[in-house]
């Protein structure tokens, strides 16, 4: 058992780290709502090669490692930072696994594309995450994997987390792939975006918990800060525990992605929901323990109460990632 | 990263488990279940021939040398078989109290003998009056020559009937701060004075209250230094391995998983959500577990992983287990042990051992401001 990160990772996270620090901050989340979408920061977020990372050499890209990318989504997290980075990897992952031509255009910048989560039904895919603001969208019909310039079809709309989202119509899109092999690959895309994502919502968990620490060490009421009261700390210590372990069960399940693939998907699955779970939980109680100031827009706890519940409900509700991985512990009935 | 725990340690969990089949099957455990006791004199022997039993002491003090990683994959295995390990385990923690603490009678005589596996020790921590906060112990030693006379009572003296010395925090100083004005000592159990009564649990195991009147014991008797025993006690709860309910959570886990397939139940969505919950409690609960020895084997200093180990563990299993014993309905209300129980009652058994595990070795609560204060930097 090796829980180091290498040298080589530390430096991913420390950079990373201090770009979104510097672009990602609460005035500049607040100055790109409600669309979640800012261009500057996703340009900045290109240039570090976010894409190539993404994309193994036999594709064009650097062939970064699963845990790799899911550090940088942690701190894609933790900023809650609104730029397409999760689907536009997975997407470009997606694209890698298929072959052909199609990566070009998106590794070069020249195509944003996304992915939906859901099978299309009744002609609309609904909720695409970014689909608000990517050229395309990668859907599966259920028996077809469809590329499909989003111009025109899509219907953005407004939620929760501030995410650029968007209802699809479909038209005749190009077929990129069909039958048992595109839907194993759909497949296997939905477990790069629940890593990832999982990722990400320990990343809001973590920054949520941080914030509601400060806060409750400064604040008093009744002669003492108000941290010192078990009712409040003794909830912020559960967080800090589940947090610890979601990030584990996270890492681990990016390392079996490479090393013990009978497990991933299991794994990736718990990691989902786990996540999901504790950063609902730690967002909640630091808000709480903010009183009425969590309660006001000006307080940053508010960005992160609302993308810790989005993030995970574009694909599902967490507790799904429990069906998930129980359906690929038990195999499906 | 690397979430393999290597094949050393695989090949010894496939070597624990084979010898827990020969040496501990069902009507063996069944009769040390009913006899409420966590200790078997023959287990014990059994362990030490494998060089299992002070696994984690260094060879030259007669352990086995085991690395950390080897330790928490055999207690791994002997938890989810429910091993009589309890009296191994606090001797094991006194005797190496002893060897830092103790004079060099006890170091030459006690030690060995408990690593021989022939003396039992047990905690006289607690009191009726005095439990997490257990600095405000009132059991009262009073020093006459070379003697001390101790008069007072313990609470949750495990295997105190079996056991041979009972390592006792006693107030020698009732007019200074609590924590500077207490001692502890090694008394015998067969001691003139000292009473043990049993205490039964809802787990099924038997503790005991112990009292003491007028026990009256030599100097020789007493392990570190006068008013010194706040020192002594925190050492020797420090040096503990992390706590963790993981490898119960596994158990609880599969037989729910089993009873679900024999019922074909599984096929409901619901009962997988609340299946693979209780996945993710077992896999969390493990990494945080292995997260310590890990940090042990690598000479990392740990703040507050260990508390987290307990507590996340702890209240896990509390959660999961009603949660599978709800799920079962009236399938899980049926006793442990008896032959109409699907999966032989074990739900009915896991669901009234969880109760102890947020309450013994520091409560949820102390676990949890251990890691508001020590770990978040909240004020106490």
């Amino acid at each position: 058992m090796d829980l180091r990160l290498t040298d080589e990772q530390d430096q991913l996270v420390d950079a990373f780290a201090a770009l979104y620090a510097k672009h990602a901050t609460g005035d500049r989340l607040r100055e790109v709502e409600p669309l979640g979408f800012d261009p500057v920061l996703w340009d900045l977020l290109r240039d570090q090669g976010v894409l190539e990372m993404a994309v193994d050499p036999a594709h064009g890209g650097w062939g970064a490692s699963p845990l790799d990318l899911v550090l940088i989504a942690e701190q894609h997290g933790r900023r809650v930072a609104p730029a397409p980075l999760i689907e536009a990897q997975v997407a470009a992952r997606l694209l890698a696994r298929l072959g052909g031509d199609w990566l070009e255009p998106v590794l070069s910048g020249e195509r944003l594309v996304t992915l939906a989560l859901h099978p299309a039904e009744d002609g609309r895919a609904r909720g695409v995450p970014a689909g608000a603001v990517a050229d395309d969208a990668l859907v599966w019909t259920g028996d077809q994997l469809l590329l499909m310039p989003l111009e025109g079809i899509r219907s953005p709309f407004e939620n929760i987390g501030s995410l650029p989202l968007a209802d699809v119509a479909m038209v005749d899109g190009e077929v990129l792939a069909d039958g048992p092999e595109a839907e194993a690959a759909v497949e296997a895309a939905l477990d790069d975006w629940l890593l990832l994502t999982a990722a990400a919502l320990v990343g809001i968990g973590a920054r949520s918990l941080e914030v509601g620490v400060e806060y409750v060490k400064e604040r008093v009421a009744f002669d003492v800060p108000i941290g010192s009261f078990q009712a409040i700390s003794h909830r912020l210590a559960d967080s800090a525990a589940a947090l610890d372990g979601a990030r584990l069960l996270t890492y681990e399940a990016a390392w079996a992605a490479e090393d013990e693939p009978d497990r991933a998907r299991e794994l990736t699955a718990l990691a989902f929901a786990m996540a999901g779970e504790t950063a609902r939980d730690a967002s909640y109680r630091s808000l709480h323990f903010h009183g009425g100031y969590g309660f006001m827009l000006e307080y940053d706890i508010q960005l992160y109460w609302r993308r810790a519940r989005a993030w995970s409900n574009v694909w599902a509700e967490p507790a799904a990632g429990y069906r998930r991985a129980a359906d690929a512990r038990y195999g499906r009935r | 990263m690397d979430f393999r725990l290597g094949s050393d340690a695989e090949t010894l969990r496939e070597d624990v488990r084979a010898f827990l089949d020969e040496v501990l099957p069902d009507d063996v455990a069944e009769r040390i279940y009913r006899s409420g006791v966590s200790h078997d004199a023959a287990f014990v022997q059994a362990l030490i021939e494998q060089g299992w039993f002070a696994g984690a002491w260094p060879t030259e003090v007669g352990g086995g040398g085991l690395d950390p990683t080897a330790v928490m994959v055999i207690a791994e295995e002997l938890s989810k078989r429910d091993a009589p390990t309890n009296g191994s385990g606090v001797s094991l923690m006194v005797a190496k109290t002893l060897l830092k603490f103790g004079t060099d009678a006890m170091r030459r005589d006690i030690v060995p003998s408990v690593l021989r596996g022939e003396t039992v020790c047990v905690l006289g921590f607690s009191e009726p009056e005095a439990g997490s906060d257990v600095a405000n112990a009132k059991t009262r030693a009073v020093r006459d020559g070379d003697e001390w006379v101790i008069n007072g009572s313990k609470m949750f003296t495990t295997n105190a009937q079996i056991g041979d010395y009972v390592y006792l925090l006693t107030r020698t100083d009732p007019d200074v701060p609590k924590h500077k004005g207490l001692t502890t000592f090694l008394v015998p159990l067969d001691h003139p004075g000292v009473e043990v009564q049993a205490v039964y649990t809802l787990s099924g195991e038997r503790t005991n209250i112990t009292y003491y009147h007028e026990v009256r014991i030599p100097d020789s008797a007493r392990i570190g230094e006068v008013n010194d025993g706040w020192r002594v006690l925190t050492a020797s709860l420090m040096d503990e391995q992390a706590a963790s309910f993981a490898a119960w959570i596994v158990r609880l886990l599969d037989e729910a998983e089993q009873w679900a397939e024999e019922t074909g139940r599984i096929d409901e969505p619901g009962v997988r959500e609340r299946l693979g919950r209780v996945a993710a409690e077992a896999e969390v609960a493990l990494l945080l577990r292995r997260r310590c020895t890990w940090m042990d084997d690598n000479g990392v200093a740990r703040n507050v992983e260990g508390p987290m180990s307990k507590l996340y563990s702890s209240e896990a299993i509390t959660r999961a287990a009603q949660d599978l014993f709800d799920l079962m309905g009236p399938d899980g209300a049926r006793s442990y042990l008896d032959p109409s129980s699907p999966r032989g009652g074990t739900l009915d058994y896991l669901l009234r051992f969880s109760l102890g595990t947020t309450i013994y070795a520091g409560t949820s609560e102390v676990q949890r401001s251990i890691i508001a204060q020590r770990g978040l930097g909240l004020p106490r």
